[in-house]
């Protein structure tokens, strides 16, 4: 097994919500990152996915909990002394409209994360890395001197990841990449995220609502509901053989592109994710769960360990 | 295997740039090849947006008429000639004579070294000084925001021109004074507006994402927040400008600013509100001057914002 | 017979072009758009973004934005020509005879104002009834859309109510007036998967009811869940029509081949996956002869010359596309791979 590049320990995060109230949006979150390996990290929209990815980026700080990089713990330091790991973690965000300054240039816009890591003395050489960069991520030369607004949403992608290589990290977290890009052109990122992994050996974690990309691109899963995970383990397994009732849920809503399995889908729980302000008691899962008993709703279940993965649910054991 | 891949990847790039389908998506005709200096900027203006390359063209020519004031005219700013008061316009006086006879294009192009230095100096120092307080407040917040808006708030609560009054009854008149209390009277509405935007812009993914790669807080400030506050801090600009040069009228009616017989425009409207009736164009010709300059300011105003907003390139 | 087609079509598309004024003549956005939507069926339109499967919509619902404009063709609601109608005339059909649903629920809700009183309002412009009338009927409209607990979600405002929720009351709203169409732009593409599946099926069973359903889309899984016959759009145009099955199992033009490839390339376990190269084309500045020549992998000399037409190769299914058997083509380029996808 390879080694643990960053570990979360028993993360938590409330965001006020009015008086007395609280969006509980990550609540004891514990996850591994291994090296050069890829976590992803499937949820509904307002499960705590990108809370998450965000406080593992040090960009919001946990109410309590723990975060580990290669067992030096990076929790509580302060953006000066985190410098020095910040290099290490890159992000790749959803909305590739929004995340790229539109009046920075490509040049600039690859160049400032070089500048801000000082990694080369003179313009020229920042100059010829972006193009390097640029190449590398399949952008042509002389869109050097343009700006976001004249690119495709995949186009603007490939400048977001080559921001994020341009520090050489070693962990990329990439929150929804793909979700804003139509299907050919998502495609395309997928395959050179891919590729980017193998040839430089990158650990990603891989934030999405889709399913078929992470059973794609990740080598482990975690499913993530309401703030807390209910299952990991290696992706295959967690596609085909589901443990968890949400994650049987999940899998069989995504709709196939087969108008011949119309009619495999399973009837399930209907309804919707309750609001994060009140979680139900018990398994958070309990209202929606066909299979709930009286437990369910009484005592919350652990996430056990059954063979390389981990499941939280009374029916496992 | 590694050293093949790369191989291929590079041999893809290579095909395809040779692709049609690659480049010709990019949407734009215009050719960006190599970035922009400010001479190929204003140009750009110039092509683009007309009207405010004629406003720019005003504006100078009336920076130029201050300069040649002395040798434009053959009358001095303050000649009085009592036999010819309040003369309609003439060949020897082209816009006329006030109440003392003076010659009042002579006035009005002295008048303008004043008028368009109060519309154009506290204007900006008040830009500058209010937007940089406004985005400090609004990104660092906490006690940095409530000093600085407090401040603000004070300026903005108490009845400007009491402040004014004050200001230059303590320091007394001139053009110096004028622009300090001209400056601190707009400063606060400057830094409202600025720290709003930047509490929206404080929010937006490339601000994160600037953060998520470690850009220290001075440089997300001055790269990221700053020139995305520019459309409306432009905006604000083209309307404090005319606001500047009327509130300087009045500080002179009431005897405080520039003193007869210095002339600025405002102070020229003011004077000639007297005459109206026998001599409409005393306050006419300041009037248009004024209106004229302001006009200027905002077409120059939306042309810089569009030209300097890279979305906004014409196709 | 062109009497028993008006009978059972709801709406017909012929040949509808829309345009927007650009510099030199015209940016034609919708380029000759033909398709019909049957009584209780639902007719897929499905599309990367900007191919014009939005404006199509738009343009049936007069919505199109200053100053695109509708440039030619006919559209015509159970024989009845839209476009040659008075203004007043085509507003009260809209809302009473025709409805549309939009992508996103919230921005499409007053926020300030009850749900309930939102859809009371849809069926007070368009029929003359009591206050109290109006509210049974929403009531019974909500509870049919599937909202839990109606006389409770009557009084919520929206940002009470989940996204899923948000949607359904969109649906109540369009469904109060029990209109012969209903339009769905993209209805499903801000929802969760889990809720995706629900909506989706309120969308069959309102069509199973007797209403014409456009369900417009880019999630082709969407589409082969609910749709009866489906229309592919790439760069304004339609490029294939086909009942669902004969689409998704035997794709002809190569754009769909493409979409459908890409899609099913994530679902098989594969370790590159398909993609179609390139970008779609800027339709100001599209390339001569077929639209999809430049990111075809079969495509010959002939595509970049000649714009192919709609045809007829089976019944029911129509391409626009110059090759007899796509693919098979002598001579054919390799498919071609775009940035790091080849390997």
């Amino acid at each position: 097994m390879s080694e643990v590049l960053m570990e979360a320990r028993n993360l938590v995060k409330d965001f006020p919500a009015g008086r007395h109230r609280a969006v509980h949006a990550v609540s004891d979150v514990s996850l591994e990152l291994q090296e050069g390996k890829t976590l992803g990290l499937v949820g509904e929209s307002g499960c705590g996915k990108s809370t998450l990815g965000r406080m593992l980026m040090h960009l919001i700080p946990p109410d309590s909990g723990e975060i580990l990089i290669r067992g030096t713990p990076v929790t509580w330091l302060s953006d000066a002394d985190f410098m020095k790991y910040r290099r290490m973690l890159q992000m790749v965000f959803q909305d590739p409209y929004a995340s790229l300054n539109p009046r920075m240039s490509v040049r600039s816009l690859i160049a400032e994360p070089l500048e801000t890591y000082r990694l080369h003395e003179s313009r020229q050489e920042t100059t010829r890395h972006v193009l390097e960069l640029m190449s590398t991520v399949g952008l042509p030369e002389e869109f050097l001197h343009r700006y976001p607004h004249q690119f495709s949403g995949g186009q603007r992608q490939r400048i977001a990841i080559a921001r994020a290589l341009a520090p050489d990290p070693d962990l990329i977290i990439c929150d929804e990449p793909v979700s804003a890009l139509d299907v050919s052109v998502q495609n395309q990122i997928l395959n050179l995220l891919k590729s980017l992994q193998q040839s430089r050996g990158l650990a990603f974690l891989f934030i999405s609502h889709d399913l078929s990309v992470v059973r794609f691109i990740s080598d482990r899963t975690a499913v993530m509901y309401l703030g807390k995970i209910c299952e990991t383990g290696p992706t295959e397994d967690v596609f085909r053989e589901p443990l968890h009732p949400y994650t049987r849920f999940l899998t069989a809503s995504v709709p196939m592109p087969d108008p011949h399995r119309r009619q495999e889908r399973p009837k399930m729980a209907a309804g919707e994710m309750p609001s994060p302000i009140s979680p139900p008691a018990g398994c958070r899962f309990h209202p929606r769960c066909p299979y709930a008993m009286p437990e369910c709703s009484r005592t919350e279940p652990k996430l056990r360990r059954c063979g390389e993965r981990q499941v939280a649910c009374h029916l496992e054991k | 295997m590694l050293r093949k891949k790369e191989k291929q990847i590079v041999s893809d790039f290579e095909h395809r740039k040779a692709d049609p389908a690659g480049p010709s998506e990019i949407s734009e005709a215009y050719d960006l090849g190599e970035a922009e200096t400010f001479g190929k900027l204003m140009l750009r203006m110039f092509r683009e947006n007309k009207l405010s390359a004629v406003s720019l063209l005003v504006i100078l020519l009336m920076i130029l008429c201050t300069i040649l004031a002395p040798v434009l005219t053959p009358y001095g700013e303050t000649d009085m000639d009592l036999l010819n008061r309040l003369q309609p316009p003439s060949g020897d006086h082209w816009l006329g004579t006030d109440e003392g006879g003076r010659d009042v294009l002579t006035r009005l192009l002295y008048g303008s070294r004043v008028s368009l230095m109060v519309g154009i100096v506290p204007t900006l120092l008040s830009m500058v000084l209010g937007a940089l307080l406004g985005v400090m407040a609004g990104y660092f917040g906490q006690w940095t925001d409530t000093v600085i808006m407090r401040l603000a708030d004070i300026v903005l609560a108490f009845p400007s021109m009491l402040l004014a009054m004050v200001i230059m009854y303590t320091l007394g008149g001139g053009l110096f004074n004028v622009f300090l209390t001209l400056t601190l009277m707009n400063w606060g509405s400057v830094a409202r507006i600025a720290r709003s935007e930047t509490l929206r812009l404080k929010k937006s993914e490339f601000v994160e994402a600037a953060r998520s790669i470690g850009v220290s807080k001075w440089k997300i400030i001055f790269r990221h927040i700053l020139p995305n506050c520019l459309p409306t801090l432009i905006v604000l600009f083209t309307l404090n400008v005319p606001a500047a040069i009327l509130t300087e009228s009045s500080l002179s009616f009431l005897g405080l600013g520039i003193q007869p017989p210095g002339a600025s425009w405002g102070l020229m409207v003011n004077t000639g509100r007297q005459f109206l009736y026998n001599a409409p164009w005393l306050s006419f010709v300041p009037s248009a001057a004024i209106m004229v300059a302001v006009l200027s300011f905002n077409f120059l105003g939306d042309g810089l914002r569009d030209v300097l907003d890279p979305r906004l390139r014409k196709q | 017979m062109k009497e028993a087609l008006i009978q059972k079509e709801v709406l017909i598309l012929d040949g509808l072009c829309a345009g927007f004024p650009a510099r030199r003549g015209e940016v034609r956005v919708l380029d000759h758009v033909s398709l019909s939507v049957p009584k209780g069926k639902i007719t897929g339109l499905v599309g990367e973004s900007g191919c014009g499967k939005s404006m199509t919509a738009r343009a049936v619902m007069n919505l199109i934005r200053h100053p695109g404009r509708v440039t030619g063709g006919r559209i015509l609601l159970e024989g009845r020509d839209l476009l040659s109608m008075r203004k007043k005339e085509r507003r009260m059909l809209q809302g009473r005879e025709m409805a549309m649903i939009f992508q996103d629920p919230m921005s499409s809700l007053n926020p300030v104002m009850k749900v309930g009183k939102q859809v009371d309002e849809a069926v007070l412009v368009h029929e003359h009834v009591t206050h109290a009338e109006a509210k049974r009927r929403t009531l019974e409209m909500l509870e049919a859309a599937g909202v839990p607990d109606p006389e409770r979600r009557y009084h919520s405002y929206p940002h009470q109510l989940s996204g899923g929720l948000r949607q359904r009351i969109m649906i109540a709203m369009a469904m109060v007036c029990r209109p012969k169409l209903l339009i769905a732009d993209e209805p499903t593409t801000a929802l969760d998967v889990t809720v995706e599946a629900q909506i989706l099926d309120l969308m069959k069973e309102m069509s199973a009811k007797g209403t014409a359903v456009l369900l417009i889309s880019h999630n082709l899984g969407a589409i082969a869940r609910v749709c009866d016959d489906v229309s592919v759009m790439y760069a304004g145009k339609i490029v294939e029509q086909a009942d669902i099955c004969t689409l998704f199992d035997r794709p002809r033009h190569p754009y769909t081949r493409g979409l459908l490839s890409a899609v099913s390339s994530l679902r098989d376990g594969s370790e590159v996956l398909s993609v179609i190269p390139g970008h779609v084309p800027n339709l100001a500045r599209l390339p001569a002869g077929c639209s999809f020549s430049p990111r075809c992998s079969c495509r010959g000399k002939e595509c970049m010359e000649k714009t192919p037409e709609m045809r007829e190769i089976s019944p029911g299914h129509r391409i626009r596309c110059l090759w007899e058997e796509p693919g098979k083509k002598p001579g054919e380029k390799e498919l071609e791979t775009e940035g790091l996808a080849a390997e």
